[in-house]
């Protein structure tokens, strides 16, 4: 059975990510989906699988996060605390949630992967490193430049066209 | 180990189905881009769950992937939300039409 820690966490990531959808202050959301990023950091760490738990916690936590909390800022105050949805559509919402969560989850119970455990020892993580360097470099070149195009397709997005007109006038 | 692979992926679809449930809903530009973060970090740890209990390292190979693109698309995505914004001033998705027919 589950112990509890593992308990905690789950209570911790999935509360959180309720609340980071509820709650009526964007910021405060934004504050919650960061503990939500880091409880999944949290079962990283349980799965034995440390490097990608601090990798989540450097791009997810570290970054993303305070990416969203910087553009939260930027946006009028109204809008930060505005809420309008429609009824219905919430109770579809959540009725959709429910048939998801019960569906896929009595067809995962009812499949194999009750009976499926491990005694072997964990992966070590000298082996992604490895990998990354020989197997999958050539993708790695590859995710480095998706980066650097996305980053800078990101500002090019955003920037202020007439900003500038006002430097070249000077 | 004392927890079973199943309770990791129990949680990763209760993750998935709160992450549907914003994207159906909301209606706030920022709160959809938080659903697809909760649905995109339940896809990485069922990757992680899996590698685990296989166990071999592709998993984590696969999972480190799809975190550092996952980093990309929300850079991207927030940059879209801030030029809606400063065109249409409303963060509000059903406020922006100029593309509807």
């Amino acid at each position: 059975m589950v112990d509890s820690v593992f308990l905690a966490l789950s209570v911790l990531t999935i509360g959180s990510a309720i609340v980071a959808l509820e709650i009526r202050s964007l910021i405060y959301g934004s504050i919650a989906l960061m503990l939500t990023l880091s409880g999944v950091a949290g079962f990283f760490l349980l799965l034995d699988a440390p490097f990608v738990a601090m990798f989540q916690l450097s791009v997810y936590v570290g970054s993303i996060a305070v990416l969203i909390l910087f553009t939260v800022m930027l946006v009028r105050r109204e809008l930060i605390f505005n809420k309008v949805e429609d009824k219905r559509r919430r109770y579809a919402g959540i009725g959709l949630m429910v048939v998801l969560m019960l569906g896929i989850g009595t067809i995962i119970i009812g499949s194999g992967l009750k009976t499926m455990d491990t005694n072997s020892a964990a992966v070590d993580y000298k082996k992604i490193g490895e990998d990354f360097l020989t197997y999958y470099s050539p993708a790695l070149i590859v995710m480095a430049l998706i980066l650097a195009s996305s980053i800078v397709g990101a500002m090019t997005l955003a920037r202020r066209e007439d900003v500038i007109d006002d430097q070249r006038a000077d | 180990m004392t927890n079973g692979l199943i309770d990791f992926i129990l949680v990763s679809v209760a993750l998935l189905a709160i992450g549907i449930y914003g994207i159906a809903v909301k209606r706030n530009a920022i709160r959809m881009l938080f659903g697809i973060e909760m649905i995109i970090n339940s896809a990485n740890l069922n990757l992680v769950a899996f590698s685990r209990y296989i166990p071999n390292s592709q998993g984590q190979t696969l999972a480190l992937f799809s975190i550092a693109i996952a980093a990309a698309e929300v850079a991207v995505g927030l940059a879209l939300v801030i030029v809606a914004y400063r065109m249409y001033r409303n963060i509000d998705i059903a406020d922006f039409r100029s593309l509807k027919g």
